[in-house]
């Protein structure tokens, strides 16, 4: 039943990314332009996403526990350390330069773009290097 | 404008959805991280979410051709190279713009705005340098 949810969630997040225009690369990378041509869709994007999560957040967080499970797995690190400032740095940098990240880029490679499915297998790639070398990260 | 908003209130109530039925944050590059080594009863859902997403690609594409058409200079390269900084930084940042952007910041959790508010930054810097080094977008 989990997986239903999650399915349908995908299904729905999927709409809202390329209904927004986050799909396309040319739209963030317009927003990230601040000195050049400036697209500020992505502050509405990010803006009606964080209204209503931060509202609905508010409510289910009152419950004891989800529908489908036996208690919200909820991040609970409250530091500031390097891992998030360099990761965001770094991340922030590919963003840019192509102009997607991990959720458009899984749906926008449907859309028959190989560059997308370079940077989707690529991204893995990147992922999987992470996950060799945490250990010593951390 | 109004699509982006129209979008941004679909993708609030996606991953409160995910929160209320299932309990989980949704964010991207943490459900792609998960898959990786997941422990018993981590993969499933995981898996079926990505699903969730290519299926929904393939329905937008279906209905409105040329949503996903990219317009862009950048080079088959650059796509790999940026790949490569967004796959390993979103984990070390322990997440992106969905986790740390939309479910982090609507928590209030300081991690979250202080991460958005860098990748944003080095975006800001990264579409300078390539303006810089390669010209036009």
């Amino acid at each position: 039943m989990k997986s239903v949810i999650a399915f349908v969630v995908g299904l729905i997040f999927a709409f809202g990314l390329g209904i927004s225009g986050m799909t396309q690369t040319q739209v963030v990378r317009g927003f990230l332009d601040v000195f050049g041509q400036w697209n500020y869709s992505l502050l509405g994007v990010m803006g009606g996403a964080i209204f209503v999560h931060s509202i609905l957040f508010y409510f289910i967080k009152k419950r004891q526990g989800p529908l489908l499970d036996d208690k919200f797995y909820l991040p609970t690190r409250k530091d500031l350390d390097q891992r998030l400032i360099l990761g965001s740095a770094l991340f922030g940098l590919g963003w840019g330069w192509a102009g997607i990240c991990p959720g458009p880029g899984i749906v926008a490679m449907v859309g028959g773009s190989f560059n997308i499915v370079i940077f989707v297998a690529s991204m893995l790639g990147g992922m999987a290097v992470f996950k060799l070398v945490e250990n010593r990260i951390k | 404008m109004i699509n982006a908003l129209i979008g941004g209130v679909l993708i609030g109530l996606a991953v409160s959805l995910m929160l209320l039925f299932n309990g989980r944050v949704t964010g991207i590059s943490g459900i792609i991280g998960g898959t990786f080594k997941a422990p018993k009863g981590e993969l499933t859902w995981r898996v079926a979410f990505l699903l969730g997403l290519l299926f929904g690609g393939i329905m937008l594409q279906t209905f409105k051709p040329g949503i996903f058409d990219q317009v862009s200079s950048a080079e088959w390269f650059d796509y790999l190279i940026a790949g490569l900084f967004v796959g390993f930084g979103t984990l070390l940042g322990n997440g992106c713009t969905s986790g740390h952007g939309v479910c982090g910041i609507s928590r209030l959790s300081a991690r979250s705005m202080v991460a958005t508010g860098t990748f944003i930054f080095f975006g800001i810097i990264s579409v300078l340098l390539y303006k810089f080094l390669r010209g036009p977008l």
